[in-house]
């Protein structure tokens, strides 16, 4: 017997196409709107600019601090706008909430073009209490009729994935002209969330 | 000591009573315990609930990831068991999402837990959840040799996740570890808003 390279190739080659055949079709149970549900709620966090940069920032704002709040503040943030999305889905008003969520896009923008440093429970605490405007809109907007599950799954990983897009930009903070990109960034951030305040309260 | 492991059991089952959505048996066309083995992987109220117990146990070391190992399949078997024999669960809809974020918030908080906790959770998560299961097993006459799928399929994943976050030596695999068991928690609170909204 070979043991080359040549004998692995002539294994894989008979037991690729016996592993295809042996594929069973996937006769299960049905469970309507999952992947439906996936694809709304990985959608969701994206489909506006003011919530997007607002959770970009959040990850700009980590990576500035470092540790621990580079890994703190992107926990605090899905756990607490989950939060906001479960109020939202129970119909508990906030009032406000699109103001809420352009003064987010403004404080975070500033915080990250000052390259502000408060306490680390005070940043937290900022983050948190924008977060749960933001989880609030896609709360009282969620679709009825999808897997609630898939569609929860889809949301937070499309908000951790908008937090790790923030961070791995943030990252650029080592250099010093990062720096001065970030700190341009966040006022740019900021800017947006002026737009989006004199959106919201025209 | 011993009050706070039966609290920890109580608030525990309390926190991870979950509700009929358990109903999604898999027809994979190779017997019931395939069927179970599909389930379990299909099944996000099961499987995440699971993989949060593995990647905590994993976090409180070997010793605590062996504990996970034997007694949450042997649990959720026992409680597929008596499920299967009752053929109720009579549980409130839809609370499956508390497993979710005890089990969420224990990992993301990273806090070293004594042995008995862990346990305690473990036995909590199996009795529950393998309850559940073995009444919807029941209720839709299959058979039950489908929670030794589950089971089977329940102690590899617990074997693989936790053995890997056992081994994680670097600072940040640690923190990401923690954030999985953010994302798993949030989860739990909007699947929670979604079942109390009755979508």
């Amino acid at each position: 017997m070979r043991h080359g390279p040549g004998a692995r190739l002539s294994a894989e080659a008979l037991f690729a196409p016996l592993l295809l055949l042996a594929a069973m079709p996937a006769l299960a149970h049905v469970q309507e709107g999952q992947a439906a549900g996936f694809l709304t709620g990985l959608r969701h966090p994206f489909s506006g600019l003011d919530h997007v940069l607002a959770m970009v920032a959040v990850g700009l704002w980590g990576a500035q601090l470092g540790a621990p709040a580079i890994w703190l503040l992107p926990v605090t943030f899905p756990l607490v706008m989950a939060f906001g999305g479960f109020l939202g889905l129970l119909g508990v008003p906030i009032p406000g909430v699109e103001i809420g969520i352009a003064a987010s896009a403004i404080l975070l923008g500033t915080m990250v073009a000052k390259e502000a440093r408060p306490p680390l429970g005070l940043a937290a605490a900022m983050v948190a209490f924008f977060a749960v405007f933001h989880g609030h809109a896609h709360g009282t907007e969620l679709p009825a009729g999808q897997s609630g599950i898939t569609y929860s799954i889809g949301f937070v990983v499309a908000t951790g994935c908008l937090h790790a897009t923030g961070i791995g930009i943030g990252l650029i903070h080592r250099w010093g002209w990062g720096r001065i990109a970030l700190r341009t960034a966040g006022a740019a951030v900021a800017a947006a969330g002026v737009f989006f305040l004199w959106r919201a309260l025209a | 000591m011993k009050r706070r492991v039966l609290w920890t059991s109580a608030a525990g089952a309390l926190l991870s009573w979950p509700g009929a959505a358990h109903a999604h048996l898999m027809t994979t066309g190779l017997g019931p315990v395939y069927d179970g083995i599909s389930h379990l992987f299909l099944t996000f109220d099961d499987l995440l609930p699971v993989v949060a117990m593995a990647l905590l146990a994993g976090l409180n070391g070997p010793a605590a990831g062996r504990r996970a190992l034997f007694i949450l399949p042997a649990a959720w078997l026992a409680g597929g068991v008596a499920g299967f024999a009752t053929g109720v669960a009579p549980l409130p809809a839809g609370i499956t999402s508390l497993s979710f974020l005890a089990l969420g918030v224990l990992t993301a908080a990273d806090r070293k837990l004594p042995p008995a906790v862990v346990t305690a959770l473990a036995v909590a998560l199996g009795m529950v959840h393998g309850w559940l299961n073995g009444a919807a097993i029941a209720g839709a006459g299959r058979e039950a040799t489908g929670l030794v799928g589950i089971a089977g399929a329940i102690f590899l994943l617990v074997a693989l996740v936790a053995a890997l976050v056992v081994s994680l030596r670097r600072p940040w695999t640690r923190i990401a570890v923690r954030v999985a068991g953010s994302w798993i928690a949030a989860i739990g609170l909007l699947l929670l808003g979604w079942t109390l909204r009755g979508a």
